[in-house]
């Protein structure tokens, strides 16, 4: 299979990345160290490639509405230059898609979904808007994704000649404001799947590279660094961020995922009637374990002899120094504080249901 | 640390130091950035009894568990205590400080030589 290139690929092959399978892209795992990464993340600031991410315009004057019905959240409700976390529902309740929808107009929205969805994202809210007045257009293709997460974000984005962000300094957590880099327009938002402050800016595919490389530049003295996938699903699980196909699917009710509040019932939209989890259905809870090693996806968990519980994500947390982990569990385990145990490829491990998010930064812009 | 193209080589990316009648075995710097950034290595205690082509370790990344596989038969003599309290060793000198085990063996298995191993990595 050939895979897709990210127009900022020639950027991390000279960056000396390794590179992995992401959804049928060819993307930056790791730059060299993905520890270090992660940590430059959390001290500093670190540069991620996510051109990969699914971009989809819905434009009309009654965008708002076909989103509202199309999605779990409430998009109407939004201001012009807001930011939502949504949900695309199955008719049957589960989750299709994990979502940041951006309201960057009266009648214009941008839709960003996971890579591996883009298609049937795009393909569903075709669907669900063909009786409202609006169109859907899948932009995907033309429109890369460069985020700069870390305390030192702004300060670095601030100070990159020829990126112009009017609105930057006031710009708050979960908005978004144009601005431009050099001739091209760029969407910048506070948004970020990293538990750390930061950006994330969409741009066209030609000024992705120029862009790259005039953040590389500025930030490289306040300790910004190239950061791959590998440290961004460390840094989003500290940071109690669910991924699609792990901790999300088609099987999974938000409710089970800790999103319920994520759907609003006081509108009409697909996958309402549905809402409700089976009986004694699993939720997703923290796990902290003892020792270094770490629970990993699809390890079991149990209470004495009892399978109670399965990890979805886990690892051995860089920032915290201990065994962390996500895990759909047995509801009448999930209380914080009970005692469980890992099966960790043949011996158990001690581990105690925890709050997420495992970590949380200190100062909330 | 022994020249690498003097070592001998496991398909399962290990290395294999053979000093008299105890052998010396880590993971390839292939395996290593492999792996990624090693967090926690998990290695036989001094006195085990190992089988060739057995797994007798871990090596855990961020991202992924490795095995570590005895190339021979025989004793462990040694753990590399350092490396069980700085896993990084690994990753910055897998040939040299990021060593693994010592065996004492009475027989050596058939072996890759550096270039069979190296054609194995595509190297």
């Amino acid at each position: 299979m050939t895979e897709i290139l990210s127009p900022l690929n020639s950027i991390h092959v000279d960056a000396g990345a390794s590179f992995t399978d992401f959804a049928g892209w060819q993307m930056p795992v790791r730059y060299s160290s993905d520890l270090a990464e992660h940590h430059a993340v959390r001290t500093a600031a670190g540069i991620f490639d996510l051109s990969h991410m699914g971009e989809i315009l819905v434009l009309g004057p009654q965008a708002a509405a076909a989103l509202d019905y199309a999605l779990a959240g409430k998009l109407s409700a939004i201001a012009i230059g807001q930011a939502k976390y949504s949900l695309l529902l199955s008719p049957d309740g589960g989750i299709i898609d994990d979502l940041v929808v951006y309201r960057t107009g009266e009648d214009r929205f941008l839709v960003v979904a996971n890579a591996s969805n883009r298609h049937v994202v795009a393909r569903e809210l075709l669907e669900r808007a063909v009786s409202f007045d609006c169109e859907v257009f899948d932009e995907s293709d033309d429109i890369a994704l460069i985020a700069v997460q870390g305390p030192k974000s702004f300060e670095i984005l601030s100070e990159v000649v020829g990126l112009d962000i009017p609105a930057l300094a006031d710009l708050k957590y979960y908005w978004s404001t144009p601005g431009h880099f050099g001739e091209h327009e760029l969407l910048v938002a506070r948004t970020g799947y990293t538990g750390e402050d930061g950006y994330e800016l969409y741009v066209a595919p030609d000024a992705a590279a120029s862009l790259w490389a005039a953040i590389a530049e500025t930030g490289a003295g306040s300790g910004l660094v190239p950061a791959g996938l590998a440290s961004r699903d460390t840094l989003r699980l500290e940071a109690g961020m669910p991924l699609y196909g792990h901790e999300l699917g088609l099987d999974t009710r938000p409710a089970q995922a800790g999103l319920g509040r994520v759907p609003n019932l006081t509108k009409d939209f697909v996958g309402k009637d549905a809402l409700q989890p089976a009986e004694g259905a699993r939720v997703l809870v923290g796990l902290r374990a003892e020792g270094k090693r770490a629970g990993r996806a699809d390890y079991l968990v149990y209470s004495g002899e009892t399978e109670v519980g399965v990890i979805t994500s886990g690892a051995l947390s860089p920032t915290l120094g201990y065994p962390i982990a996500m895990s759909y569990v047995d509801p009448g385990v999930s209380d914080i504080g009970t005692l469980l145990e890992i099966d960790v490829r043949g011996s158990r491990v001690a581990a105690s249901v925890v709050p997420l998010p495992f970590y949380k930064r200190e100062n909330h812009g | 640390m022994a020249d690498i193209k003097d070592l001998k080589y496991t398909a399962e990316h290990e290395w294999v130091l053979v000093e008299g009648s105890v052998a010396t075995v880590g993971i390839t710097a292939y395996a290593a950035e492999k792996l990624g950034d090693i967090v926690f290595v998990d290695l036989p205690k001094a006195g085990s009894t190992v089988a060739e082509g057995k797994v007798v370790g871990e090596i855990e990344s961020t991202k992924s568990v490795g095995e570590l596989f005895a190339p021979v038969n025989g004793t462990v003599v040694e753990a590399n205590d350092a490396v069980s309290a700085s896993p990084e060793l690994v990753n910055s000198d897998p040939f040299g400080a990021g060593w693994l085990i010592k065996v004492e063996f009475t027989e050596l298995p058939e072996l890759l030589s550096f270039s069979e191993y190296s054609a194995l990595t595509g190297d």
